[in-house]
C-alpha cells in the first residue's frame, strides 16, 4: 500500500487495490432484474479513534441502507453473524459466513490519524472463493464520515456489479407543501439517501424544475420571482444567483450542455415555444428550433453533439433528436400516446421520457433511434424521469389524485423493478439526480 | 471534506442571507394573490365596495376568465363571447391594463402544461388586440398547471382549471 497525504484536500482516497478479480464467484449481472439480492454481511466497523466509539459508527449502516436500496444486496442481520470482528479482524473465517449464506462479506475499521482526522479502512471478501476483493481506505474529518460510507457503497457496488456507483451523489428537487391552490414550492437539495436537507429558495417564491450542472456547483431553475417567469442560475458555493438572458417572454425548461459550457432553454412567446442554446461564457444566444409549435424540453446527448427534445408540430407531443445547431430535426417516438420530458441517458444509449396514454402517464425508456420502448413505471401522474449518473436507476415523481394529491418522488432500476420511494421531508416533485460529487 | 462541507453550508446561508435581504419585497405579491376570489360579496356590501374599474368590478360586473377544451388554446364561442365583454370594459376604463394569465388542467407534463398556459394567454391577447385593445396594455403570463383554481381529478374541476383569467392592473 502506498500512502499520499494531502494535507487540505477535501477527501483523499489513500489506497485502493483490486485482489484476485480473475475468478471472483460474487457478481451481479445487472442487467436482468434482480429477484434475489444477494445475501451481504457488513460488520460493525472497529473503532479505535481517541473520540471512542461513537464517531462514524454509522459508517457500516450507511453502507448497508445504499446497498440495500440499490435492490441488487440483501444485507443480513448481525444478530446471525457468528465470527466476532475482532477475530475477523485477523482474517476471515469463512466457514462461518457460509453457514450463514453470506456471499460477500465487508468489515472495517476507523482510526485517528496523528492530524486528527479519522481514517476509514474497509475490505469486501468474496466468502465462497475466499479472497479479498477489495481492500481501500479514507481519510477525512468527523464530518465526512456519511460521505466516506457513500463512497465505499459505491466501491463496492462497482467491485460487484461492474458498474459504476451512485451513492455519492445529490438530489435537487423542489419541495411542495400547503394547498395544492397556492402550492409552496422551494427548492431542495439533499443527498441521494434524503440526508443533509437544505432549502435553497423561499417559500414565497415559486420555483420549478431544477437541474444541476456537470459539476453539481451550480444549479439552473425557472423562478416566478416579480411573477416574471424566468430561467435562473444559482450557484451554489458563493449563493449568488443570476438572471439568465434578457428574453422578451417566459423562458423555462434549462439544460446545462455535458460540458456545463451551454445550456438551452425555451422561449415562449406569442404562442409559440421554441429552444434556444445560450453561451455561457459569452451569454450569446443561438435559436434551434424555429416554428409555431411547442418545442420544449431539451436534453443533450453525453456526447454533446445531439439534443432530444418534445414538440407537438406533428399534433401532439413527440420526440425528436437534432443536431447542436438545431439542423436535421427528426422525430423517434412513434408509439401511441403523447411523449415528454425526454432525457438521455448519461451512458448515451438510452432515452427515458413521460408517456401519456389513455388518462395514465408512464416513465419509460427507449433506444436514441425510437427502438426498443419499455415501460418501468405508471400512475394517475408520474412525470419528470432523472438519470442516476450510471445510468442505471431513474428519479422521477408521481402524484396522486385528489383529494389527497400528494407529490412523492420514486426511484425505480432500468429493469422496472425495484421502485422504491425517495423520502422528502415534505411533498416533492421534480427530482434532479446529481452527477457523482467530484 | 471540511472546507467543502463549509462551503456549502457558507452557501446556504448567504442565500438566505440574501433572499431575506433583497427578496422579500415579493412576498405575497405573487400574481394569484391579485385573483379576486370568484365567491360573489355579499349582495348588501356589493354596492358600496366595488371600485368602478377594478378587479373588483371585473370579477363581479364583467367575469375575469374564459375556459378552453382539454390541450386545447383556440377560443370557444363562449369564451369569444365573454372576451367581447373583456374589450368593453377595457375601451371603458382606458387607463387599465391587464395582465392575462394562462392555466392548464394537471393532465399534462409540467413543462408543455407552462407552453400552453401561454398559448391560452396568447390567444386571448390575440383576440383583444384584434378588437382594438392596445397591446401594449396587456401582459400575458402562463402558470401552466401550478395554480389551479379548485382541487379535483375529475372532468368538472379539470373544465375549471383550463383557463385564462383576466387581472386589472
Amino acid at each position: 500500500m502506498k500512502f499520499i497525504f494531502f494535507k487540505n484536500l477535501c477527501f483523499v482516497a489513500i489506497s485502493g487495490m483490486f485482489v484476485m478479480p480473475v475468478y471472483a464467484q460474487v457478481q451481479i449481472d445487472i442487467n436482468k432484474p434482480n429477484i434475489h439480492p444477494m445475501p451481504i454481511a457488513i460488520t460493525r466497523f472497529i473503532n479505535t479513534t481517541n473520540q471512542g466509539n461513537q464517531t462514524c459508527k454509522n459508517v457500516p449502516d450507511v453502507i448497508s441502507a445504499d446497498l440495500e436500496r440499490s435492490g441488487l444486496f440483501k444485507p443480513i442481520d448481525s444478530k446471525a453473524f457468528i465470527q466476532t470482528i475482532e477475530s475477523l479482524q485477523n482474517q476471515p473465517n469463512f466457514p462461518d459466513w457460509k453457514v450463514i449464506n453470506a456471499q460477500a462479506l465487508v468489515n472495517g475499521q476507523i482510526s485517528s490519524t496523528q492530524d486528527g482526522q479519522i481514517r476509514v479502512e474497509f475490505n469486501l471478501w468474496d466468502v465462497f472463493a475466499e479472497n479479498q476483493m477489495l481492500k481501500q481506505s479514507y481519510t477525512t474529518t468527523t464530518n465526512g464520515c456519511r460521505r466516506i460510507a457513500h463512497i465505499i457503497a459505491d466501491a463496492i457496488y462497482t467491485r460487484i456489479t461492474g458498474e459504476t456507483g451512485y451513492f455519492d451523489t445529490q438530489i435537487i428537487y423542489v419541495s411542495e407543501t400547503g394547498s395544492q391552490l397556492k402550492r409552496i414550492k422551494r427548492l431542495a437539495l439533499m443527498d441521494q439517501d434524503g440526508e443533509n436537507h437544505n432549502f435553497l429558495t423561499q417559500p414565497q417564491e415559486l420555483v420549478l424544475t431544477p437541474r444541476f450542472s456537470p459539476t453539481a456547483r451550480e444549479v439552473t431553475y425557472l423562478s416566478f420571482f416579480r411573477n416574471n417567469p424566468q430561467v435562473y442560475l444559482l450557484h451554489l458555493n458563493s449563493g449568488r444567483r443570476e438572471l439568465l438572458g434578457n428574453f422578451p417572454g417566459m423562458t423555462f425548461a434549462p439544460r446545462f450542455s455535458p460540458d456545463g459550457n451551454k445550456m438551452t432553454m425555451s422561449l415562449a412567446k406569442n404562442g409559440n415555444t421554441n429552444i434556444y442554446e445560450m453561451d455561457l461564457k459569452t451569454r450569446n444566444i443561438t435559436r434551434l428550433t424555429d416554428n409555431k409549435w411547442i418545442n420544449t424540453g431539451p436534453s443533450y446527448a453525453p456526447d454533446g453533439k445531439k439534443i432530444v427534445f418534445e414538440s407537438d408540430r406533428s399534433g401532439s407531443q413527440q420526440l425528436y433528436v437534432m443536431n447542436i445547431d438545431g439542423s436535421e430535426q427528426t422525430r423517434i417516438s412513434f408509439g401511441s400516446g403523447r411523449y415528454a420530458t425526454p432525457v438521455w441517458s448519461p451512458r448515451g444509449d438510452l432515452i427515458a421520457f413521460t408517456k401519456h396514454k389513455d388518462r395514465e402517464f408512464f416513465i419509460g425508456v427507449m433506444r436514441s433511434d425510437g427502438s426498443g420502448e419499455r415501460l418501468l413505471a405508471k400512475g394517475y401522474l408520474v412525470e419528470g424521469p432523472s438519470w442516476a449518473p450510471n445510468g442505471r436507476v431513474l428519479a422521477f415523481c408521481r402524484q396522486t389524485k385528489s383529494p389527497s394529491s400528494q407529490s412523492k418522488l420514486f426511484s425505480v432500476d432500468l429493469t422496472g423493478f425495484n421502485e422504491k420511494q425517495i423520502i422528502t421531508p415534505l411533498d416533492g416533485s421534480d427530482p434532479a439526480w446529481s452527477p457523482l460529487i467530484p | 471534506m471540511k472546507i467543502r462541507f463549509l462551503c456549502m453550508v457558507a452557501a446556504v446561508a448567504l442565500l438566505g442571507a440574501c433572499q431575506s435581504a433583497d427578496e422579500t419585497v415579493v412576498s405575497g405579491t405573487s400574481a394569484s394573490d391579485n385573483i379576486v376570489t370568484k365567491a360573489p360579496a355579499p349582495t348588501s356590501a356589493k354596492s358600496v365596495s366595488i371600485v368602478a374599474g377594478s378587479q373588483a368590478d371585473f370579477v363581479s360586473n364583467v367575469g375575469d376568465r374564459v375556459f378552453f377544451e382539454y390541450d386545447v388554446f383556440g377560443l370557444t364561442p363562449e369564451a369569444k363571447e365573454q372576451l367581447i365583454k373583456w374589450v368593453a370594459f377595457m375601451q371603458k376604463y382606458p387607463r387599465n391594463n391587464l395582465t392575462i394569465e394562462g392555466h392548464a388542467d394537471e393532465r399534462g407534463t409540467r413543462e408543455y402544461n407552462l407552453a400552453l398556459g401561454e398559448r391560452r394567454a396568447n390567444s386571448i391577447q390575440n383576440f383583444l388586440v384584434s378588437h382594438g385593445i392596445a397591446s401594449s396594455r396587456l401582459r400575458v403570463i402562463s402558470y401552466g398547471k401550478e395554480r389551479p383554481d379548485v382541487i379535483g381529478s375529475n372532468e368538472s374541476s379539470w373544465a375549471r382549471n383550463r383557463r385564462g383569467v383576466g387581472v386589472i392592473q
